[in-house]
């Protein structure tokens, strides 16, 4: 997986670029641990994420916690496969997704 | 259940060699008609799995995980068994996750095991002679 970040001021995009699993998710976890500091609105584009595990849930979770305290997330562009796991999960309920 | 012309591999039970658990199914079901959201959900399964056996079955020293696996015809479905030589654990008889809570309260623990029930037709699970044995069906 790619993670490409685009940072303007308080404000941070990151794009997911391909499988967020087991194996690809510690690199989005030292990006929410480490990249975060000072961002009030945080966007994760999603347009060419295939696949999520529940590794990459962990993550996500993380930083919805995170960024709950310090501004506001969303996602968006979620694939039909990604957004199913999020709805399985109940992640759906408190994930912010923009249509 | 006996897998009829069975492939196998043997792997150390470590998390990055997902990517090869995943080749392996991926050779599989070359052959056959697999929708590509079928193939991410059985990716899914495949994963949680192995990564629980990665994170959990053995202590520090380590140790294997061997994957079998089959296409049934009429209907057709792929079969795969998870064997691990580690601690005996049986997932099926994990708690549910409440998937109602808010995410301050919530604990990641327990999705993996859920979201394999959610995504496969039949699960099993056997210990015998030392192994942990997980056997999932999924049609195709």
């Amino acid at each position: 997986m790619e993670i490409k970040k685009e940072q303007n001021g308080e404000n941070l995009k990151i794009s997911l670029i391909g499988r967020l699993d087991a194996v690809t998710a510690t690199n989005l976890d030292k990006v929410v641990q480490n990249d975060l500091t000072g961002i009030k609105d945080l966007v994760m584009d999603f347009k060419e994420l295939v696949y999520v595990a529940s590794a990459g849930l962990r993550v996500l979770l993380m930083a919805q916690k995170k960024m709950n305290k310090q501004g506001s997330m969303k996602i968006i562009n979620v694939s039909d496969d990604v957004k199913d796991v999020f709805d399985m999960t109940g992640f759906l309920d408190f994930l912010n997704i923009e249509e | 259940m006996d897998l009829q012309g069975y492939k196998e591999i043997t792997v150390d039970a470590t998390v990055k060699n997902l990517t090869v658990v995943n080749d392996f199914v991926e050779e599989l079901l070359a052959g056959t008609d697999c929708s590509v959201k079928t193939k991410l959900k059985i990716d899914l399964v495949v994963e949680e799995i192995f990564v629980n056996i990665a994170n959990y079955a053995y202590e520090a020293s380590g140790g294997k995980a061997v994957v079998q696996g089959c296409i049934e015809e009429n209907p057709c479905r792929i079969i795969l068994r998870f064997m691990d030589t580690g601690i005996p654990y049986d997932p099926l008889q994990k708690d549910p996750p409440d998937l109602t809570l808010p995410p301050d309260k919530r604990e990641i623990g327990g999705l993996g095991i859920f979201l394999i029930k959610e995504n496969v037709d039949e699960l099993s699970y056997h210990y015998k002679d030392g192994k942990n044995i997980l056997t999932i069906t999924k049609k195709i």
